[in-house]
């Protein structure tokens, strides 16, 4: 039987077990709305602007491990979604995002609405199709969702020009996908592995550094099982949050420009460094050349590029992360050998992360008048016990709550890390709600990010994606506050925002619920209240204006460079320890 | 350095301007690019001259093997290999100078083309080496247009197999 483009779009997403789809609708690509109108199987949401609607198949993809999907209009439908691909690229996150195009004959005439999708989004996509024949249809889209979630994740665009969608042809829907252009290296080289497993034997104060890549394959398990059998810390990126337990003896916390000081030494001290779906970038790395001077590294990861592309790297592994762990682990248990000199070496190496973790743990200094962000971010650690799922916007509500909130578990944790896209956290987390909807989610976010995507307050309203919003709200742009303070001579340009908008009003206009708290007795109750009600609600937490994240490595400073809050003082001081 | 990269692609739309936008997106350099489809119709083969050290040049043909097109990347330097280039030549030839320009192309083994009142075209085969020396002793006669297909490359077989 012959079905129009339209049908074999929607029952190819049905093969591929798609349930939910985030969509805007516009001109070109009403045949597919037209479908969906009466489908059972797929759950279309509604965003209030393309970017979000992304964003939202983000969160959804980053929660469940599953292919996002969203869909867009032709022209400015379609360069809305930009943002949302390519934050979602920088991250490696599956999505297939469907465009609408103008019809065939009319592509490269500037047609109302045109726009070549396939042009803008070359470099922040994984690949990308322009569909030119009905026929064509059902293998391009098992191809996308193939190429999006197979090796290194990334998102796939698909434009879809009127007349394909119009135009009938036979729908078979192919079982496998094979490109000869396309393979992965899964298995990690056996050669590799033997060496990174005598180098692990014979290093002295080595460290694992892992990243986003652990969570991507699914193996937050593998990971513990080595560092719990080879007893070695682990310190994760930003990326890599959640992949091993936050509150586990061996974690040294995040690294990085922002990562807690005895990770940062520990990386920078060490004698091997064993990466582990990371990628060395420039805010874990610091300035390269002073990078962690006297370590060897081995580096597992699944794309090549990755590896030597910022660091020299002594072992490369190229392979799944999971799988090569697993090989890894083997060889290890096959190593029987004991050495005294090497076993006294470990005694004094974890004796000299004691004394740094003594010495300059993550702190801040609790103040009974004024709330502190940090307050706030422990409180929903200790209420939610570290089973709700966390987004963040972008800036300090993003470092904070890396700090302070302690990932136990993989997929919890939805930020930008790559892109830094202000405005992706709350969308993201209704598109977590949405795979979730007994799950308690929460958006940690600033007024400033917050107001990037506010529109969807009215989404998650009407959806019912009863998202818990926290404002740490300081009535300015506080990273770059921060960095005016500390390295612009205190000149704030272009960072106050001043009291608007009345969140809590702002929320009760859309038929959400809003909170606001100025004392730090207030914060517990109303997060309280929050989980329990059952709506959509913004908590606006006016905080200290003046708090910034500490530790922090200066742009271009090496990461054993931090600047760090002194403690034991009343007044704020900063020093630079090296 | 120099290096000659040659990659058998996906004979598909896009994908020269996949591989351009990858090196000007990620600041590597092209000095020649040649690209037609092989005895295959369904793949092509790009010949990449591109400079960079070690390190870049690793970075290059890592980036390129990741794309979905690229079937194959073999970086020939320190291989043995036979590269061409074609060039055509138009030469000012007036007078004696005609005697001088075919004398020319005969010692090169180049080929006249097209010839008019005033000029020849000249077409030339070889190395870079090869087309310059022409092209600078042609020079003096006045060299009105200068076209070149930028090199082409392919392995040696080995000899004792």
């Amino acid at each position: 039987m012959k079905l129009t483009g339209a049908e074999i779009f929607v029952e190819s997403l049905k093969k591929e077990g798609v349930n939910i789809i985030f969509g805007y609708p516009g001109g070109v690509i009403l045949p597919i709305f037209d479908v969906l109108y009466h489908e059972k199987e797929i759950r279309l949401i509604l965003p209030r602007h393309e970017q979000a609607a992304v964003h939202m198949a983000d969160g959804y993809a980053r929660s469940t491990g599953k292919v996002g999907v969203a869909l867009a209009t032709s022209g400015p439908g379609a360069t809305n979604t930009v943002t949302g691909i390519a934050t979602a690229f920088m991250d490696s996150i599956p999505l297939v995002v469907f465009t609408g195009q103008v019809p065939t004959p009319m592509i490269g005439v500037d047609a109302f609405q045109e726009a070549d999708i396939v042009g803008i989004t070359r470099p922040c996509t994984k690949y990308n199709y322009l569909v030119k024949n009905t026929a064509d249809l059902p293998y391009i889209i098992k191809e996308a969702f193939y190429i999006a979630s197979k090796g290194r994740p990334g998102p796939v665009v698909v434009d879809l020009p009127r007349d394909v969608l119009a135009n009938k042809a036979d729908f078979v829907y192919p079982e496998t996908v094979s490109l000869r252009s396309y393979n992965p290296t899964y298995v990690g080289n056996r050669w590799q592995i033997k060496k990174a497993a005598d180098a692990i034997v014979k290093s002295k104060k080595p460290v694992i550094y892992a990243g986003g890549g652990v969570i991507l394959s699914n193996a937050h398990q593998e990971l513990k099982e080595l560092a719990e059998f080879t007893n070695i810390p682990v310190t994760l990126t930003l990326m890599g949050l959640g992949a091993f337990p936050g509150d586990h003896p061996l974690f040294l916390g995040m690294l990085g420009m922002h990562g807690t000081y005895p990770a940062n030494m520990s990386v920078h001290n060490s004698d091997l460094i064993i990466a582990i779906g990371a990628r060395f970038d420039d805010r874990v790395t610091g300035r390269v050349k002073d990078f962690a001077p006297s370590a060897k590294i081995i580096h597992i990861d699944i794309d090549p590029t990755s590896i030597r592309k910022s660091v020299h790297v002594d072992i490369p592994i190229v392979g799944d992360v999971r799988l090569v762990l697993i090989d890894l682990l083997k060889e290890l248990r096959n190593i029987q050998e004991k050495n005294e000199v090497i076993e006294e070496a470990r005694k004094q190496w974890f004796k000299q992360i004691k004394e740094w973790q003594k010495e300059h743990p993550l702190w801040y200094e609790y103040d009974e008048e004024v709330i502190k962000p940090q307050f706030v971010i422990e409180k929903i650690y200790e209420l939610t016990k570290g089973d709700a799922i966390i987004a963040t916007e972008v800036g300090q509500n993003q470092m904070w709550t890396a700090q302070f909130y302690k990932f136990i578990k993989p997929r919890t944790w939805l930020t930008s890390g790559g892109l830094g896209t202000m405005g992706y956290g709350f969308p993201a987390a209704l598109g977590a709600q949405a795979a979730f909807p007994n799950k308690l989610v929460f958006d940690i976010a600033g007024d400033g990010s917050i107001q990037m995507n506010i529109q969807e307050l009215a989404t998650a309203v009407i959806e019912r994606l009863n998202v818990k919003v926290a404002i740490l709200n300081n009535s300015c742009l506080g990273m770059v506050r921060q960095w005016q303070e500390l390295f612009y001579g205190e000149r704030y340009s272009g960072v106050d925002l001043g009291d608007v908008p009345d969140f809590v009003k702002l929320a009760e206009a859309y038929g959400a619920v809003g909170f606001r708290a100025t004392r730090p007795s207030e914060v517990e109750p109303i997060l309280k209240e929050a989980i329990k009600i059952d709506k959509p609600v913004f908590m606006d937490f006016r905080i200290d204006k003046m708090e910034k994240v500490f530790p922090m490595v200066p742009a271009g400073a090496a990461i054993n460079e931090m600047i760090l809050l002194e403690k034991k003082k009343k007044t704020e001081k900063m020093k630079i320890v090296k | 350095m120099t290096h000659i990269l040659s990659l058998l692609v996906e004979n598909k739309f896009g994908v020269l301007s996949r591989v351009a936008g990858l090196f000007s997106g990620r600041g590597f350099n092209i000095e020649a690019l040649s690209v037609a489809p092989t005895q295959d119709p369904s793949i092509s083969q790009m010949t990449i001259v591109t400079t960079g050290d070690d390190r870049v040049i690793e970075q290059i043909t890592k980036q390129l093997n990741k794309m979905i097109d690229i079937i194959k990347v073999s970086d020939f330097s320190g291989q043995d290999y036979v590269l061409r280039e074609v060039a055509l030549i138009k030469v000012s030839a007036k007078g004696a100078d005609r005697e001088e320009a075919l004398r020319i192309a005969t010692i090169f083994r180049a080929k006249v083309v097209d010839s008019s009142p005033t000029t020849y075209t000249i077409e030339v085969t070889g190395d870079d080496r090869k087309i310059e020396a022409i092209v600078n002793l042609l020079r003096p006669l006045g060299i009105k247009e200068l076209v070149r297909s930028g090199p082409i490359a392919i392995l040696r077989e080995d000899k004792n197999k």
